[in-house]
């Protein structure tokens, strides 16, 4: 409803007394010194008068203001991550920092490769991704292909209260419970590793994955289903090999924006995986991701002005750009590989 | 089987016309079942941590645990401090979140031209809503704590919040508002109404309980969130409820962090207990916002 009604757009000018002395309505009680509207015969009811022009004008503005905060919050983030880690450039390059493989900020010398902390996240994602990206497009498609409304109605919510334990709760169940289960499998696992935080992780985007992929693939036309089963498909056929490719850019889009959850998660590595930052693949060593890196630094109170205190912004600013880019992937897929029915 | 060797081809023998048809039914089925345990094993998973979180923290549960403030003592500490501390981040990232956020999608769905702008606050809303809640938290370090001088507040720590759940809120709040049929605003314009008077007095009062339940589920995640508080400087030793706007604080998402970092059995189980209550306050608030959809909701 996009639709201008006249009273806003003839502006906040006030009539002049002559407009107003023609006009044959009664006066505004909530205005009642005020001008009428314009003059133009209304009929019965309240005029359109200064006051209520003026009002409608303000509030447009007001609420023009608060859609505002949004781009002031963008803005905000980019400046203060970009100041910051401006300082910590100066001392140290951005392809040192890019391309180093030892990250040791308290050493003397000290070094500022990043990548053994991306390397952290990186392995955490993917782990979690191993979990959550086939047992979520598989929940996607039983609540979406064979589910009935009363089981779905039972089981959807109960995915997003797995998707609403805070990620302490989550970190504290990998480190007290997960990690000893996995050490008691395979003993040469340290306390602090990538495994049993990539474990709960994945189950924690698991309903991201489901709610997003059963979205676009209920979003499938059933002419599509119909057709198939015309053809003699089966209900196996007509979901893996009709529906899921008609769904293909939602399903990416949610596995993409389900792993850059992962990356920016932190309570759960923070607790779980370690503050060893190390160039491994090796899922059973303490390691440290990005995140953790910064909770862990920040939680220390650093001096302000430090170039410790700017290595936590040059990481966050690592991370955001990671992220962002990762959204932008995914609404990217979605809105140009979607297939357009109708 | 009788019949012509064409037939035989198309019930199922050797040949181009190859049905398998059992074959393939039994794949099928395989695969229903697995889909099934795919759903079924995240729920296992919940059913399991919330055992296991039981287990490990209700005999710690006590009136006294409640109302005590931290210790160094396993047996006398408390999460009194942290409880009020999460009410006071609570109610200041509502204060703040809850205008801003129905203001803005107000103006998205009801004022809002079709023009660029608008495009590029929405497409900003969506990206801001997958930026890493820790990233907050330095926006909140550099802006509110710093460049505001709020310190390392209870204020400071509201306002993050706030920035936080805001895509969360302007998202819901549209999609409730985009959900009131547009026949409702005509007829409210041919009374002559002026549009905030038909947004205020029509459009809102539909919309609401859509828009409660969303800010509802906002609040439920920023009180279960501890990274941005981190940052913006929560974790220090809080022996007492904040009194003021501008005290030190800690909220109980924090406590649990800080007992989870202990090596003592003792404060593991403390976290547990502090995990229990702060599920229950979670499941509090969603099951008033699951009261809210199902008894306010209308179908048009």
């Amino acid at each position: 409803m996009q639709q201008e009604p006249r009273v806003t757009e003839e502006g906040a000018g006030r009539p002049t007394p002559a407009e107003a002395a023609a006009s044959v309505m009664p006066q505004s009680p909530a205005a009642p010194a005020a001008a009428f509207g314009s003059g133009r015969p209304r009929g019965l009811g309240r005029p359109v008068s200064g006051a209520r022009r003026r009002r409608e004008v303000i509030i447009r503005n007001v609420l023009f203001a608060f859609s505002a905060v949004s781009i002031l919050t963008t803005i905000g983030i980019v400046f203060a991550l970009v100041r910051e880690a401006f300082g910590f450039f100066r001392e140290v390059s951005v392809f040192e920092f890019l391309t180093g493989t030892e990250w040791t900020p308290l050493f003397r010398p000290p070094r500022f490769g990043v990548l053994p902390l991306i390397a952290g996240s990186v392995l955490i994602a993917a782990g979690a991704a191993l979990v959550a990206l086939p047992v979520g497009l598989a929940a996607a498609i039983f609540l979406s292909e064979y589910a009935h409304g009363r089981v779905r109605r039972i089981i959807k919510p109960m995915l997003e209260i797995l998707a609403g334990v805070p990620t302490v709760v989550y970190g504290y169940f990998a480190l007290t419970f997960v990690t000893p289960l996995l050490r008691s499998i395979w003993p040469q696992i340290e306390v602090f590793n990538g495994a049993s935080a990539a474990l709960v992780m994945g189950v924690m985007i698991i309903p991201m994955v489901s709610s997003l992929s059963e979205d676009a693939l209920s979003a499938v036309p059933s002419a599509l289903r119909e057709g198939a089963y015309a053809l003699g498909a089966t209900r196996f056929e007509v979901a893996t090999r009709t529906v899921v490719p008609a769904a293909l850019s939602g399903i990416f889009a949610s596995f993409i924006l389900a792993i850059s959850r992962a990356i920016g998660e932190t309570m759960i590595v923070t607790i779980a995986a370690g503050l060893t930052p190390k160039l491994t693949l090796n899922p059973f060593e303490s390691i440290e991701t990005m995140t953790a890196y910064i909770a862990s630094t920040a939680a220390g109170d650093v001096p302000h002005g430090t170039v410790e205190y700017q290595t936590i912004f040059a990481v966050a600013l690592t991370l955001f750009v990671i992220t962002l880019l990762m959204n932008i992937i995914s609404n990217v897929v979605l809105a140009r590989y979607r297939e357009v029915y109708e | 089987m009788t019949g012509s060797p064409r037939t035989r081809e198309l019930a199922g023998g050797p040949g181009l016309f190859n049905t398998r048809h059992r074959f393939r039914t039994r794949v099928g089925s395989a695969f229903a079942v697995l889909c099934f345990l795919a759903t079924v094993v995240g729920i296992f998973f919940l059913a399991v941590l919330l055992v296991d979180i039981w287990r490990d923290g209700a005999h710690r549960l006590s009136l006294d645990f409640l109302r005590n403030g931290q210790s160094r003592f396993p047996d006398r500490t408390g999460i009194k401090p942290a409880l009020y501390g999460s009410l006071w981040v609570l109610l200041i990232t509502a204060v703040v979140s809850f205008p801003l956020g129905v203001g803005t999608a107000i103006w998205l769905e009801e004022y809002a031209p079709n023009s660029r702008l608008k495009k590029l606050i929405q497409t900003n809303i969506a990206n801001l809503a997958g930026v890493p809640s820790i990233v907050y938290g330095m926006l909140g370090l550099a802006i509110f704590v710093r460049a505001m001088a709020m310190g390392r507040s209870v204020l400071a720590a509201g306002f993050t919040l706030a920035l936080l759940i805001l895509p969360v809120i302007i998202i819901a709040s549209q999609e409730a508002i985009r959900a009131v049929p547009s026949s409702i605003r005509l007829g409210a314009y041919a009374l002559g109404a002026t549009r905030w008077e038909m947004i205020r007095h029509h459009v809102l009062p539909i919309a609401l309980p859509g828009i409660l339940t969303g800010t509802i589920l906002a609040l439920s995640r920023a009180i279960g969130e501890a990274a941005p508080l981190i940052i913006v400087g929560a974790l220090a030793f809080v022996p007492l409820p904040p009194r003021g706007l501008l005290d030190d604080f800690t909220v109980i998402p924090i406590q649990i962090f800080n007992w989870v970092s202990r090596p003592q059995r003792e404060f593991q189980e403390i976290a547990a207990a502090g995990s229990i209550v702060l599920l229950v306050v979670l499941l509090t608030l969603n099951a008033a916002a699951i009261y809210l959809r199902n008894r306010y909701s209308r179908k048009w």
